[in-house]
């Protein structure tokens, strides 16, 4: 798989000469501080929007809209309160050929894959729940359940775990590492947490404030499966540190926004996208 | 059981109390029967009236369900259609308030010179006034679909017709229904004013003819009646909403 992309977004310059790529069954994360373009990238990468100029790659195709073989995750999992979880997770099944012609037909095949990938993510025997009736980390575990359902080829994850306490959200880098090593789906996930994105990425990217540009690349060789012990060791603090170093550009905004000693939850959340 | 009674005893309690006050206050103050009857004379009105007074409640009852039934459709198609293209909402919204503030008691004349006196003024009269309502809601259901909630279909390919019956639908649902109650009466209340305006039957027709010959206890009688129905007419709503809606209320008794 690759991605090289290049877009100026009508008046303001969202993500300006942004290149990179991903290969099949990688794991590459973005990162950066607010307003930097990520979530721009990831709907040029959906297909949700269109670059200005440049190309967005994706399975060998140059992206013309909306991919049937993509999955999606925002920070707010916004499941649908009307849709008990088994049915949540069904949906994109419902809008997906061929599944949406086999749906009705293949149903118990199609919900004991929705249970597989269930407990996959710790939520078995969830399935009959509503939204309301679960907690925020169980609400993102379903709905990372939707994203998957379909076997995409690519996950676009947008600050999945940002709205949850931090150890719901340890515990969940673990659930979504465990997935991918066992499916190995090409994963972009963006996130201003760092040690996320180190704990999780192959590869974490560096963007600068707008227009976006990629200013650090960080490979992460750190063997898997990661444990949280793992991002305790000098291997990844040195890690942590090289890509801190290259967030926000300039000294000001290094200091405006690095908060405390671990400086990615003192980020301001991004809101969807410039 | 015991539920249900704690439910329905303090609604039940504080009705009985009002008419209770009423009764003695009438008592007390010595006020005439001609000015404002007791609950006890209303009621004696009420039985000597029973038949006359079911007879023009069930015309008014069918005018006002048959015009929310067809604020109901039209309500709830506009709606959607509003609530669909930004183009139908930008063109149509502001004819649908100018329309809405005129008062639906100054349209009955001109509906009576159009079709006489009678059934179809009430009818329309019942659908101008709940129409509006619905119209309202259903279009804000569809248009505070969370836009997240559209990317998610929209990436995978859906199309716009998708998204409309898989979100947008059942999204707007809670708000059509939360309409229908309210919308329901005030259709009744439509009904009536045109009764009390221009026609020969119904309950609003028959508070004007007894008052015109003073006979202010059946007037009374007529009043509790409609008061009565229109509860009823929410009260089967508001099940109608909580039965199919039940979702958007999460398990609370929170009443829209």
């Amino acid at each position: 798989m690759r991605a090289a992309y290049t877009h100026d977004h009508q008046a303001v310059l969202a993500v300006e000469d942004v290149s990179l790529t991903a290969p099949r069954g990688a794991f590459v994360a973005v990162t950066g501080p607010s307003g930097c373009g990520k979530t721009t990238l990831l709907k040029l990468l959906a297909g949700l929007l269109r670059p200005t100029r440049g190309e967005v790659w994706v399975a060998g195709r140059p992206v013309r809209g909306p991919q049937q073989h993509v999955g999606m995750a925002f920070q707010n999992p916004i499941l649908l309160p009307w849709r008990r979880t088994l049915d949540n997770v069904l949906l994109p099944l419902e809008i997906v050929p061929p599944h949406k012609h086999r749906l009705r037909t293949h149903r118990r095949e199609y919900v004991a894959r929705a249970q597989a990938l269930l407990r996959a993510v710790g939520m078995d025997g969830f399935g009959d729940r509503h939204p309301w009736q679960l907690s925020g980390g169980q609400q993102q575990r379903v709905n990372l359940c939707r994203a998957l359902i379909h076997d995409p080829l690519l996950l676009l994850l947008d600050e999945p775990f940002g709205a949850l306490d931090a150890f719901t959200r340890e515990e969940l880098w673990q659930v979504l590492q465990g997935v991918w090593l066992e499916r190995r789906f090409t994963v972009v996930l963006v996130t201003h947490d760092l040690r996320e994105a180190i704990f999780l990425a192959d590869t974490v990217y560096v963007m600068s404030p707008r227009p976006g540009r990629l200013v650090y690349t960080a490979p992460v060789p750190l063997p898997r499966p990661r444990t949280l012990e793992d991002t305790f060791t000098p291997a990844f603090t040195e890690l942590y540190h090289a890509v801190r170093r290259h967030i926000g550009g300039g000294g000001e905004a290094a200091t405006g926004s690095g908060g405390g000693g671990f400086g990615a939850h003192g980020f301001p959340r991004e809101g969807t996208g410039p | 059981m015991t539920r249900q009674l704690r439910e329905w005893t303090p609604p039940a309690l504080v009705i009985l109390g009002a008419f209770a006050l009423w009764e003695v206050g009438v008592e007390l103050l010595g006020v005439e029967p001609f000015v404002l009857p007791g609950p006890r004379a209303v009621w004696a009105a009420y039985r000597a009236w029973e038949g006359a007074i079911w007879f023009n409640a069930a015309q008014t009852l069918y005018t006002t369900l048959v015009g929310f039934g067809l604020a109901l459709v039209g309500g709830m198609l506009l709606g959607l259609a509003i609530g669909y293209s930004a183009l139908v909402y930008r063109a149509l919204y502001p004819l649908l308030v100018g329309f809405n503030s005129v008062p639906k008691a100054a349209i009955v004349p001109v509906l009576v010179i159009w079709f006489g006196i009678g059934t179809v003024p009430a009818i329309l009269t019942a659908f101008l006034i709940s129409f509006f309502p619905i119209v309202v809601n259903v279009a804000t259901g569809l248009a505070t679909l969370e836009p997240e909630l559209q990317d998610v279909l929209r990436s995978l390919g859906a199309s716009k017709r998708e998204i409309f019956l898989k979100i947008g639908l059942p999204r707007s649902l809670p708000y059509f229904f939360a309409s229908l109650k309210v919308a329901v009466t005030l259709a009744f209340v439509g009904a009536i004013i045109a009764e009390t305006v221009a026609a020969n039957r119904g309950i609003g027709y028959l508070m004007i003819a007894a008052s015109a010959r003073f006979e202010v206890p059946l007037v009374f009688a007529g009043l509790v009646v409609v008061a009565a129905m229109g509860v009823a007419l929410f009260v089967v709503f508001a099940l109608v909403e909580r039965r199919l809606t039940g979702w958007a209320y999460r398990g609370q008794s929170v009443a829209g």
